[in-house]
């Protein structure tokens, strides 16, 4: 899933001050599943943000709605009255969700009310992790199903550095040095040989250093 | 300066002599002053300068322009490239510009994380990880090509450098590693500071074996300890680092300047090993802003004179 956080509700407030007529959107896919942008996220956030300027003695009116997914325009229609009676839409969503409201509302302000983390998995509760760096070009077979572009601090791909100590990064003790990880499921598949292999150079041309993406699928063009 | 001829340090290790190179961290700031003054230091006893790249991911003078100011003082350098600041276009030109300057040597790494530096706000590149760049000056070298397959007009002769941890976990695949990178092109291996003999002597048995020092010219890292308290921030602060109990009490049990003593006998102690372990070519000392004492150590170790051509 694509994980987010929600961004602190100081800076929120700020972002919101000039409107009196706030749609607080969430997005009921992945921001739902990592706790920042569901249904509870938006009533919570909505209250919050009604306290905050109640304190202040300005009152701001809060309309709360979540729909199924905001980088759908399927689902997006759904919010269009509510998007049109408010001044500014407070979008829950990942930055693909924001964008994609925006898109679809061409003269609607709409904020971000998160901050997009990473791709990646609720390892246990509590815990996110990254775990694709969406390079385009997927070379999991040759590392056992762990990914160095991604959870090597350097990506390395003829890792590791010096720098792995204990199956520990250099980077903090809290990070697992990716290669110990490779190299231990190699180990356990008999499948070690694979790291004797030079890696060459990755051709990132199909990764966000070759400029935004597109996958254009010819069979279901109309 | 002189721009022609072969890497000396390359002439050194072919010829069979035990090679001893020595470090120099440019200065953070302009001034040039620095390396000429760890330039007249080194003189006369090393083989070749090793200048670090923005090490510890410290911005510091760069490698380049410091190995040209020992260049003109006529010490052979050896340059750092870490690929974490620039990508495979910039570190390619830079080869090939170092070269036409009459650099000889490189040592190609992936180089500290900037977290753990000045600027840990800045974006890293890491484009390519050192075995890609010590591919990509191989291919340099013996094609002529760059890694676009374009012919070059003149071929960088450089002496290929790089750089392994046998203290590094896990052990087994060090040497897999190591022999990774004699295939895709390293000509000499620095090691990480040898404190631990037992768990180095391990890793070059292994590396033996499997018949890579045959291979590749490694010479093993040296640093005096100055004090109790290096040798614990050593054992705690430095990745990378495996710095065992009984030397911090060695050097625990000693107070002042005669801490500094006994981190050189540790250290002509070690050398004194290595030299005699199958395998090991040279020394390479890394005398963090201490380069004072190489010369007093290079003599004690009886490795005068250096250079050796």
């Amino acid at each position: 899933m694509i994980v987010a956080k929600q961004k602190p509700i100081a800076e929120l407030k700020e972002m919101v001050r000039p409107y009196q007529k706030l749609l607080v959107l969430g997005c009921g896919t992945c921001v739902k599943t990592c706790f920042a942008g569901g249904e509870d996220e938006v009533a919570t956030l909505a209250s919050a943000l009604r306290l905050a300027f109640g304190q202040e003695g300005k009152s701001i009116k809060t309309e709360e709605l979540t729909v199924e997914r905001q980088c759908e325009d399927a689902f997006i229609q759904e919010a269009a009255q509510a998007v049109n009676r408010n001044e500014a839409v407070l979008s829950l969503a990942c930055g693909a969700g924001v964008q994609a409201i925006a898109r679809r509302f061409g003269k609607a302000v709409i904020l971000p009310g998160v901050n997009t983390t990473f791709i990646g998995v609720l390892e246990k509760p509590g815990l996110f992790t990254e775990e694709c760096a969406g390079c385009g070009d997927c070379e999991l077979d040759t590392f056992g199903g762990i990914c160095p572009v991604t959870r090597c601090s350097k990506r390395l791909m003829n890792g590791p550095c010096g720098g792995s100590k204990n199956g520990k990064c250099e980077v903090s003790p809290d990070i697992e040095c990716a290669w110990q990880l490779i190299i231990d499921r190699l180990t356990a598949l008999g499948q070690l040989d694979n790291l004797k292999r030079y890696i060459p150079a990755k051709d990132w041309r199909s990764s966000l250093s070759g400029g935004p993406r597109r996958l254009i699928r010819e069979d279901h063009v109309i | 300066m002189k721009t022609g001829g072969q890497s000396r340090l390359k002439e050194t290790l072919a010829g069979g002599g035990f090679a001893v190179t020595a470090e120099c961290g440019p200065p953070r700031g302009a001034n040039a002053d620095a390396i000429h003054k760890k330039g007249d230091l080194l003189k006369g006893f090393v083989d070749a300068v090793n200048v670090t790249d923005n090490q510890t991911a410290v911005v510091r003078m760069s490698s380049l322009a410091a190995c040209v100011h020992l260049l003109e003082m006529g010490i052979e350098p050896v340059m750092q490239m870490v690929t974490r600041d620039r990508n495979r276009i910039a570190l390619q030109s830079d080869i090939l510009g170092a070269y036409s300057l009459g650099i000889r040597n490189v040592l190609c790494l992936s180089g500290d994380h900037q977290s753990l530096g000045s600027q840990p706000e800045a974006m890293n590149v890491f484009d390519i990880d050192s075995v890609n760049l010590l591919h990509a000056v191989h291919v340099m070298r013996h094609e002529g090509k760059d890694m676009s397959g374009f012919t070059l007009n003149v071929a960088p002769d450089m002496f290929i450098g790089a750089a392994e941890n046998p203290f590094a976990d896990p052990l087994a695949y060090r040497v897999v590693r190591l022999a990774k990178k004699i295939a895709a092109g390293a000509d000499f291996i620095q090691t990480q500071c040898v404190y631990n003999l037992p768990r180095f002597k391990e890793w070059i048995r292994l590396a033996r074996e499997e018949g890579l020092t045959d291979k590749i010219y490694i010479l093993a890292g040296i640093t005096p300890l100055k004090s109790a308290k290096m040798a614990r921030f050593m054992a705690t602060k430095v990745a990378g680092m495996d710095m065992p109990e009984e030397i911090i009490k060695r050097m625990s049990a000693v107070a002042g300047p005669k801490a500094t003593e006994e981190g050189l006998k540790i250290a002509l102690e070690t050398i004194a090993e290595l030299r005699n372990i199958p395998g090991v070519r040279g020394i390479h000392i890394m005398a963090i802003e201490a380069e004072e004492k190489v010369p007093e150590l290079v003599k004690a170790a009886g490795l005068l004179p250096h250079p050796q051509r």
